[in-house]
């Protein structure tokens, strides 16, 4: 079968998100039950989860979520990260079995430090120690896929309908204090276990609705920064382009939404505002090589946090509600709903607007 | 007759309406899509969030829902009515060619994309709050009015590019739109009360629907945007 990255078939998709900002956990169940109304727009091709806050115990070690095509590849791995980390659990991600999902790889889990020796060696910091690892093994080990790679929070994904994809990794055990959700309908690439969203990179993770018209102009300027774009799908390139500006430019998150769903000249010329006319074009100067074109409404989740938005021109819907210490992000209002009936005034953020949700500040998360 | 949509199917939703005589209600309804499409001889009540393309190539059938409704309602109707008791979401009234829409609150972007006119078919949308960017884009015909009700926001009544790529109908602003700029092929001007008499029979209606006052709505101030000429191409390829 050819895989993501060695096929492109000329995305509809479903995304959804709640965060609690008294960063109370909840369990998976919710956000499963929200992807069923929006069924129609995925094609059993790809579901997937991000959460947030659900390693309480292991906060302090990155939580690696592999997929492995056999157990050989697993077991070189394992011998490779033996001697860049320390593993301090090594265990199978439990699922249940479920006749909606099938095919399913090796689906592993490591909590690890990266070893003190190696980050002095390389005169690295830990963080960027482990996306390089991240990369590496995505790039040169066949048969092995790191989906997930952050502290504290993880990503489950499959190929399926989203409501099964959370059933078959029960969800309904975990509890994060922010989840997102994606049911996918790839008409890029055949869909495959790696490439069902959230993609993500250390935290940082991203489920997309939409069709990156400037996906290769991306992929070519983040790639000297030493980002490997191997599947072909816009979304990966979106999570690279998040980490390269938010971790290694430190830029904030309105800014970084402003480079890529920067405001049009026009609109930045007629703009009162000496200084935020200023702000505008220097950002987009800096950084026209990462402003993205084409439909897309993400949801962008972070230890903490979360970000909502849409493509300027806002070429695909996404509403946002909010009750009690809870926001609700989601393509239909529908999803929303069945998280919670009573939220009030579902609104729809403009083109190009950000939505930013953070969970307050000195909750222990 | 009640049909509860819970849980149910968006084609089994649809058969199920279809095979009622006569109005009926629908309880519960959550994203369930297409809903009505294409009927023709009912008043359907929706109780609960309808899904997109509500009332798609709806044939004179009424519809009316009690809160918001998501995106493409009424995408290609051809008659009917429907009123909708809260907002809705993108692509209102995508290429309608006939029939009325009534909006209790706002629209989201892009609504009347692409609606046109025929002899006596002129569709018509009334949007009660206030309408996101391009509205009425590459309008063809059909009436578009923002009334801008209940504004606490102070924010214009229109987002922007209104009327881009507009060659035909009209598009009614209850304000006097200082801020807003209109592309260069439309021609924007305060509407007169010969203009207003236009759209009276619409007000009423809408007034009827959400229990509002014809006359505060009608005294104010409005803007009409209409096509600069009848062919807004002319010369912009070749001389014709």
């Amino acid at each position: 079968m050819n895989l993501e990255g060695q096929v492109r078939i000329p995305s509809g998709c479903a995304i959804a998100a709640v965060i609690s900002k008294e960063g109370k956990r909840m369990t998976g169940e919710a956000i499963t039950e929200a992807m069923e109304p929006m069924h129609d727009r995925s094609n059993g091709l790809g579901g997937g989860f991000a959460a947030y806050g659900i390693y309480p115990e292991y906060k302090e070690f990155y939580a690696l979520h592999f997929f492995f095509n056999d157990r050989d590849t697993r077991k070189n791995c394992e011998k490779f990260l033996k001697e860049r980390f320390e593993i301090v659990k090594s265990e199978l991600i439990p699922t249940r079995k479920i006749p909606e999902i099938t095919d399913e790889p090796i689906i592993w889990r490591y909590f690890v430090a990266p070893l003190k020796s190696m980050l002095v060696s390389m005169q690295l910091d830990e963080s960027e120690y482990v996306a390089r690892t991240v990369m590496k093994i995505n790039t040169e080990m066949h048969g092995a896929y790191v989906f997930s790679s952050g502290k504290n929070m993880g990503t489950f994904k499959a190929v399926g309908f989203p409501e099964d994809v959370g059933v078959f990794y029960k969800l309904d055990e975990y509890e994060g204090y922010s989840w997102t959700a994606h049911g996918r309908y790839p008409t890029n690439t055949p869909g495959w276990w790696g490439g069902a969203h959230p993609f993500t990179l250390l935290d940082y993770s991203i489920v997309h609705n939409g069709e990156i018209s400037s996906y290769d102009a991306n992929r070519r300027f983040i790639e000297m920064f030493g980002y490997k774009c191997t599947l072909q799908t816009d979304t990966e390139v979106i999570t690279y382009i998040m980490d390269y500006l938010i971790r290694r430019q430190g830029l904030n998150l309105e800014e970084t939404a402003n480079v890529i769903a920067a405001p049009f000249w026009q609109t930045i010329e007629n703009m009162d505002d000496e200084k935020e006319k200023e702000k505008y074009t220097y950002l987009r100067t800096m950084f026209p090589s990462l402003l993205v074109t084409g439909p897309f409404s993400i949801v962008f989740g972070f230890n903490g946090g979360l970000m909502a938005l849409n493509d300027r021109l806002k070429l695909r819907s996404m509403v946002v509600g909010e009750k009690d210490d809870k926001v609700y992000i989601a393509s239909e209002e529908a999803a929303i709903r069945v998280m919670e009936p009573d939220v009030k005034d579902v609104w729809a953020p403009a083109g190009g607007e950000p939505v930013i949700v953070k969970v307050k500040e000195g909750v222990d998360l | 007759m009640n049909i509860n949509a819970k849980n149910v199917d968006y084609k089994d939703l649809n058969e199920e309406i279809r095979n009622v005589q006569g109005d009926c209600t629908v309880s519960e309804c959550l994203g369930q899509r297409f809903m009505a499409a294409g009927m023709s001889d009912k008043t359907i009540t929706v109780t609960g969030i309808p899904g997109n393309a509500l009332g798609a190539y709806l044939n004179g059938a009424v519809i009316e829902v009690m809160g918001n409704a998501q995106d493409a309602v009424g995408d290609t109707m051809n008659d009917g009515e429907i009123i909708i008791h809260g907002n809705i979401g993108d692509a209102a009234g995508y290429a309608m060619r006939g029939g009325k829409i009534f909006v209790k609150g706002n629209a989201g972007y892009r609504a009347g994309i692409h609606m046109k006119a025929y002899k006596e078919k002129k569709p018509c949308i009334v949007i009660g709050g206030k309408a996101g960017s391009f509205l009425g884009e590459y309008q063809a015909g059909g009436t578009i009015i923002v009334l801008g009700l209940c504004d606490d926001t102070g924010s214009d009544i229109v987002g922007n590019y209104p009327s881009t790529g507009m060659h035909g109908g009209k598009m009614y602003l209850r304000s006097d739109c200082k801020n807003i700029e209109f592309p260069g092929q439309v021609s924007v001007k305060k509407a007169t009360a010969e203009d207003l008499k236009e759209i009276e029979e619409d007000i009423i209606k809408f007034c009827e629907h959400f229990e509002c006052d014809v006359n505060e709505i009608l005294n104010s101030e409005f803007t009409i945007v209409t096509p600069d000429s009848k062919n807004p191409y002319k010369q912009m390829y070749v001389a014709n």
